[in-house]
């Protein structure tokens, strides 16, 4: 816990510094200013896109998967929503929900730095982490984000998520997205073995029928290695489940 | 609303008022109609007539919302005097102006005088020369016209202009060898959007790429693969994805969004300008968007271009013409019989097209030719030296070609001698006193700068510092080799059609101040089109500090496009005199159009004090920091 929190403590601090040193040079402007600013370069705006809300099915078992992501902030500062999870059976699982601090990292174009807290929050004992990583937009339009998490237990965790877009016309889009979980110690708890655990990944074909409301069909796939399997099984899941899946992409 | 005594004292101002409800009721009715699917020419017979003209020296201007329809939906518009656009005012050069503007909306409004040479203080950017005016009041401009031309004046709050707070102005010379012309038409050019602009710029910084639905794809592909071969396409695709890049990405908000006006008449409505065969007309084009650059032609009619952003330039008879937003054209035709003829204004990016008429009579609606094809961005556009795709016409044909003893165009690489500019030192004479406040505005017949042999002293222009941006989250490009491309017309021309390029323009009148500048500043125009961040030199206006010019001055300012897009770059109060290869006979103008990698130079006489704004007129590349204050003191 200490170092967890020792350590965003640390990070927030460098970030917030940064954004004070930036934000003191427009004060060395001596031109006279007539009440607003000519432009309103600093405004703040948000977002939040559901990437997935969609139901997963093999025949006989279904699932509910939402994932979500949202922000709000200037070009320079932004705070971010990230929400995943399952709904099986009655049941909450996988339910990850982070808050981040978001900073365009200097000298790199495309990708951000993000560092906060995340909480399992599902029908499980729940756990908090703190949480650093980096997203962004890698070369070839390939949206990229790895994350590192530490637990208050010593446990350390990453997360590796990607996707593209394959633009079949500028209206049908196929998505090929995946996201890696690993893990340093496994939790029986949660279900969670040590090392790579999971793998989710999924091929989504949306209809943009606008930019802010796209149908989508698709298959997926939930992997489970090692002592995750294991538990897995024990629990009467099959570690490996390919599943058809419809859905909706929707922005706010 | 008004106190009867300026009622009756602006008698012009009540006509105004009726021909408004009855604009608005036809073209309502219009659109109504069009719904419907009715033929063409039962829309067509209806030709309203634009936005009236207001003459004299005082000017009531009420600036408010009118409800509107120009889609099919109905939308509120920010007018002035209740029209978009608003009223088109009639000055006479050497008067003096007073304008009395009211806002009757709840946010705070402005007017500002678009390439018009007013004290710092009457120039109407809240922030820089005044506070702006708040809801209920009235703001009195008053000021001396010392200039003549075709203008236009728009909002400068926020995004006003984007929802139809903009209006022609027109100043009629006094002692300038007058244009000859039968008949005048002013046409009015923009882009109207039921949707909130803030709900715009919102969704382009969430995807930049939000109003592009014409991207390639499979299919792109699969053809290109037949018709290049697999291994060319493949290779070009990685280029552009490797850069996180699209060459699809010419206009940021397109006809997706997008209706686009000819003098406030969506294409349905036809707006039509009436001629009598052998008449020569006077079209003085302003384009009035807030984000779309037009290609203007008139099929089957030559247009003889004679004056550029109000300056007169020695005619030039073109087919076509492009038009960035804020700049100002104008043309004469002479449409030689009793056809009818269609001014066909398409955007650059081609997913849409304004259109009016020129027709012997109304309720003549000539066929609409198909759009071009949309151009792409090439690798030139990148400024990376690759002269793939660059096209290097005119060469040979410049008037005027100079040679500079300065060198400092001579960095700009070798390949562009054509069209490179150099300078003639002959023109240029060494000045005991400054051309001060006290210039002449504009160039014109009492201009009388002479022009003798130069003192070598005044050649040795201090070096350009080096502004050279480096890459990061506001900078997603910057141009290694850039380009000079003042000969280039741009990209999107079909062959065989003549078409205006900056060389082109050779003003008729020397220019006034003959002095050669005394240092250089150069400029990167920079952005991140995925984060949609705009600046100059890597920077957001919020960011950096004000440009300063010491009164009196002149400098040569260097623009460098860093970026894919195309950037109207306008200074306010004074002129940006284009170094364009016509020597003393440089165009003035106040908008200049930088095209992506090019490298473009203008001088500046700093000859009006004060806080003056400096930015793209793409308005929500403004809006999103490319905008500097240029303190003149």
């Amino acid at each position: 816990m200490r170092v967890a929190q020792g350590f965003l403590v640390a990070a927030v601090l460098v970030l917030c510094e940064a954004s004070i040193v930036q934000a003191q040079s427009p004060e060395t402007q001596t031109y006279v200013q007539y009440g607003e600013p000519p432009v309103m370069d600093n405004a703040i705006f948000y977002h939040l896109l559901f990437d997935q809300l969609e139901g997963r099915t093999n025949g006989p078992d279904n699932a509910f998967r939402w994932q979500g992501e949202g922000w709000a902030g200037t070009d320079m500062n932004r705070l971010w929503l990230k929400t995943e999870g399952f709904v099986e059976h009655g049941r909450m699982t996988d339910g990850d929900q982070e808050v981040l601090y978001d900073r365009p990292i200097p000298y790199l174009r495309y990708f951000d730095l993000q560092a906060g807290v995340r909480y399992d929050l599902d029908s499980d004992p729940g756990r908090t982490w703190g949480a650093i990583g980096i997203q962004g937009l890698a070369p070839y339009f390939f949206e990229f984000a790895p994350t590192f998490y530490f637990s208050n237990r010593g446990f350390i965790a990453g997360r590796i998520e990607g996707s593209y877009d394959i633009l079949i016309t500028n209206r049908l889009i196929a998505q090929p997205q995946f996201e890696l979980n690993f893990y340093s110690k496994s939790n029986p708890s949660r279900g969670i073995g040590s090392d790579l655990s999971e793998l989710d990944t999924g091929l989504r074909i949306r209809y943009e029928i606008s930019r802010k409301f796209a149908p989508y069909i698709g298959v997926a796939y939930t992997g489970n290695y090692g002592q995750t399997a294991t538990f897995t099984r024990e629990q009467g899941g099959n570690p490996e489940d390919p599943r058809f899946i419809f859905g909706l992409r929707l922005w706010y | 609303m008004y106190a009867s005594k300026k009622l009756e004292k602006h008698p012009g101002f009540l006509l105004s008022r009726r021909r408004f409800v009855q604009g608005v009721l036809a073209s309502g009715a219009i659109a109504a109609f069009d719904l419907f699917r009715l033929p063409a020419s039962a829309s067509a017979s209806t030709s309203a007539a634009g936005p009236p003209i207001l003459s004299g020296n005082y000017f009531n201007l009420d600036v408010g919302q009118v409800p509107v329809n120009y889609t099919g939906s109905a939308a509120y518009a920010t007018a002035v005097n209740g029209f978009v656009p608003g009223p088109t005012l009639r000055w006479r050069e050497g008067h003096s102006v007073t304008v009395a503007v009211t806002n009757r909306l709840k946010a705070t409004t402005s007017i500002h005088w678009h390439g018009i040479r007013t004290p710092s203080d009457m120039d109407g950017v809240p922030g820089l020369s005044f506070a702006g005016i708040p809801p209920g009041e009235t703001f009195v401009y008053h000021f001396p016209v010392r200039q003549s031309g075709t203008y236009w004046y728009h909002s400068h709050s926020r995004f006003q202009e984007q929802t139809g707070h903009y209006g022609a102005l027109v100043i009629d010379p006094l002692d300038k060898r007058p244009i000859e012309y039968d008949r005048e038409y002013v046409i009015v050019l923009s882009d109207w959007t039921d949707e909130d602009p803030e709900t715009i710029l919102s969704n382009l910084k969430q995807q930049s790429d939000f109003y592009n639905f014409r991207q390639r794809t499979v299919g792109t592909f699969l053809s290109d693969a037949q018709s290049k071969g697999l291994g060319a396409t493949m290779s070009d695709r990685l280029m552009w994805s490797g850069m996180n890049m699209s060459p699809t990405d010419i206009l940021d908000v397109s006809g997706a969004t997008y209706t686009y006006l000819l003098n406030g008449q969506p294409s349905r409505a036809n707006w039509t300008g009436l001629f009598r065969p052998g008449e020569r007309v006077r079209l003085r084009f302003v384009n009035a968007s807030s984000m779309s650059i037009f290609d203007v032609r008139i099929p089957g009619l030559p247009m003889s271009v004679v004056q550029a952003d109000g300056n007169d330039v020695e005619p030039v008879a073109v087919d076509e013409f492009r038009i960035s937003v804020a700049e100002t054209y104008d043309v004469i035709v002479a449409p030689p019989d009793a056809s009818a003829y269609t001014i066909l204004a398409q955007a650059e990016d081609r997913t849409g097209y304004a259109r009016g008429t020129l027709a012997p009579r109304y309720g003549m609606s000539p066929a609409i030719p198909p759009m071009d094809p949309r151009p792409l961005r090439t690798m030139a556009d990148t400024g990376m030296g690759n002269m793939a795709g660059l096209k290097m016409s005119g060469s040979g044909n410049i008037p005027g070609m100079e040679m500079e003893a300065t060198g400092h165009i001579s960095d700009m690489g070798t390949q562009e001698m054509p069209a490179m500019e150099m300078r003639n030192p002959s023109e240029y004479v060494k000045r005991e006193r400054m051309i001060g406040p006290n210039a002449p505005a504009q160039p014109g017949p009492r201009t009388s700068a002479e022009f003798t042999e130069p003192d070598m002293g005044d050649m040795n222009a201090p070096i350009s510092q080096n502004t050279r941006p480096t890459l990061g989250p506001r900078v997603d490009n910057v141009a290694e080799m850039p380009t000079e491309r003042l000969s280039s017309a741009g990209e999107g021309f079909p062959p065989g059609r003549r078409v205006l390029s900056y060389t082109d323009l050779r003003a008729v009148y020397r220019g006034t101040d003959p002095r050669p500048p005394n240092r250089d500043i150069e400029i990167h125009l920079t952005g991140n089109m995925q984060r949609f961040v705009w600046g100059f030199d890597g920077e957001k206006f919020s960011d950096a500090e004000p440009i300063r010019l010491r009164l009196g001055e002149r400098v040569r300012i260097i623009l460098v496009n860093d970026t894919m897009m195309e950037h109207p770059i306008h200074l306010h109060g004074l002129w940006s005199e284009l170094e364009n290869g016509a020597g003393q006979f440089r165009p003035y103008k106040h908008t200049i159009n930088v095209k992506p990698g090019e490298r473009l130079s203008y001088l500046v006489s700093a000859d009006t004090p004060g806080q003056w704004a400096f930015h793209c007129h793409l308005l929500y590349h403004m809006e999103t920091g490319m905008f500097r204050a240029v303190i003149v003191s």
